[in-house]
């Protein structure tokens, strides 16, 4: 699994020059690791202030707006599940065992024309 | 004239805004649409008089406005013109006339435990309550900036976390109204805190509480909580001209005019507790409201049932498991039997390590000490509450009474 990092919090306006620079970038590289037959899939994050972070504590749910701030706390794993809406998601991260001793960040994915 | 417009369009703004929000799944979209659907309506309506439908004919406005921006945006492509365009092929045909469950579904919206509670306040005040973003920042104490970018973020996570524009379902509601509840409450407090800002503006942020709880509670006829928080602010509220003297110094409860209360709100208040009690479903805040209404039925303030006030607080402790209520309790206590009983229990939490930094409370076991004639003592808790900075209004009366104490 690539982590792809970027260094602003939102992707850049669909429209922009800066919007269509990325997509062409990332759209060669996915169409190099398409021939060669490794990908399986890959998707931009939506801004990290848009992520809300799950806890459950005592069987009891609590949210934070954001991501978790908590340094003894990383990436552990990943699933991505399709929801009407947020409380749908955060239903089912809670029910994460991740949930119960550290988080469960839920962040949508940005659904963007396929550049392949 | 230009007064009462504004009355009868902050009157139909929160229906305005749910319903469109309804018609657009956008938040922010349906806010501006609203907000140019009132100002034309404040060019127009004095010279063609108020339509008899004032809030359908808002509302026809501004979806036709949302919709102008849709055709507007739909060439750039931007992800509020996709929603847009998304909303208006689902909704073309939607029914455009105000339902009971687009204003509660706006409220649980704005009060969604996944947006930052000061967030949660701020978007309740705006989307909900029509006011200002200048209004809230000044409300808050903050540049108007800030609070507009607090928005902005808001109305984003809503759009892309897509938080949904609905009323929970059974299972969630007691959870998810607390939260609403909380918001109505923070929106009073700080309008209720006289320690800093404009007292007018602040005056206006407890009547806009009440009038947002008034609603909620109007919307969900079944909940006792909804009432229970309607009653404390009202029986809170009755008290605001005693609450401060003519230089603006905070008046404290036992030393306020009881002439000065309103007795019109404190009837309303009692009633609308009496009602929310009837339905037999205690809460937090039912039994605040019952404490206010303790104080606000005694006709003086050594008339008061500090035996029923140490109960309720003693049930309270069940919903709020916190040494504030604890403290609380332990003062009322020490009213009904004496100092002594009371300091047992402060003195306990005075060695809580959360505690230790609440000026309140070591004023609160001075006192008994002073009233058990344990006059050093109760200097040297003085003392320790000084140290920790309290407001000017407490520090000036801390060193009168260690002044009192010490000739």
């Amino acid at each position: 699994m690539f982590l792809l990092n970027r260094t602003t919090d939102a992707l850049p306006e669909p429209g922009t020059a800066e919007f269509d620079q990325t997509m062409q970038a990332y759209g060669a590289a996915l169409e190099a690791l398409g021939k060669a037959g490794v990908l399986i899939d890959c998707a931009p994050l939506a801004a990290r202030s848009s992520s809300t972070t799950v806890r459950v504590r005592d069987d009891e749910t609590i949210l934070t707006d954001g991501p978790s701030a908590e340094i003894k706390e990383q990436l552990g794993g990943y699933a991505i599940v399709e929801c009407a809406d947020l409380d749908e998601a955060l239903k089912w991260a809670a029910i994460m065992p991740a949930a119960r001793d550290a988080s469960v960040e839920v962040r949508p994915i940005v659904a963007v024309q396929a550049a392949v | 004239m230009s007064g009462a417009l504004d009355e009868l369009i902050r009157r139909h703004w929160w229906a305005a805004v749910a319903t469109v929000c309804r018609l657009t799944s956008d938040l922010g979209a349906a806010e501006d649409a609203v907000q140019e659907a009132c100002v034309v309506a404040l060019e127009q309506w004095p010279s063609t008089g108020v339509p008899d439908n004032a809030l359908g004919w808002l509302i026809g406005v501004a979806r036709h406005k949302a919709l102008d921006r849709l055709r507007r945006e739909a060439v750039r492509g931007t992800k509020e013109a996709a929603s847009m365009r998304e909303a208006s092929e689902s909704g073309a045909g939607q029914d455009a006339s105000p339902r009971a469950a687009d204003t509660l579904s706006l409220v649980f919206l704005c009060c969604h435990p996944a947006l930052d509670v000061s967030a949660r306040v701020a978007l309740t005040l705006r989307s909900v309550c029509g006011l200002s973003t200048g209004q809230i920042a000044a409300a808050f104490l903050v540049p108007e900036a800030t609070m507009a970018k607090r928005l902005v973020r808001a109305k984003a996570k809503i759009r892309d976390a897509r938080i949904p524009f609905r009323v929970p379902g059974s299972g969630e509601l007691p959870h998810r109204l607390g939260a609403v509840l909380r918001v109505v409450y923070l929106v009073f407090t700080e309008g209720h805190m006289a320690s800093r800002g404009d007292a007018l503006v602040r005056g206006d942020l407890c009547d806009t509480a009440i009038s947002l709880a008034r609603g909620i509670a109007g919307l969900l006829p079944g909940e006792p909580e909804a009432m229970g928080l309607l009653a404390l602010l009202l029986l809170t509220d009755a008290r605001r001209a005693a609450r401060s003297d003519d230089l603006g110094e905070l008046v404290l409860l036992e030393d306020q005019d009881r002439r000065l209360w309103d007795a019109v709100m404190i009837a309303e208040g009692e009633a609308i507790l009496e009602a929310a009690l009837r339905k037999g479903r205690p809460g937090p805040y039912q039994l605040h409201a019952a404490i206010a209404a303790c104080h606000s039925t005694a006709s003086s303030a050594g008339r008061t049932d500090w035996r029923q006030i140490a109960l309720l607080y003693a049930e309270l402790i069940r919903y709020e498991p916190t040494g504030v209520v604890e403290a609380n309790r332990a003062v009322a206590l020490a009213m009904a039997e004496g100092p002594a009983a009371g300091l047992v229990i402060l003195d306990a939490l005075a060695h809580h390590p959360q505690l230790q930094c609440w000026a309140q409370l070591h004023i609160a076991r001075a006192e008994l000490l002073k009233r058990l004639g344990r006059h050093s003592e109760a200097i040297d808790v003085y003392s320790s509450a000084l140290d920790l900075e309290p407001a000017p209004a407490a520090r000036s009366f801390i060193a009168r009474r260690i002044r009192e104490l010490s000739s």
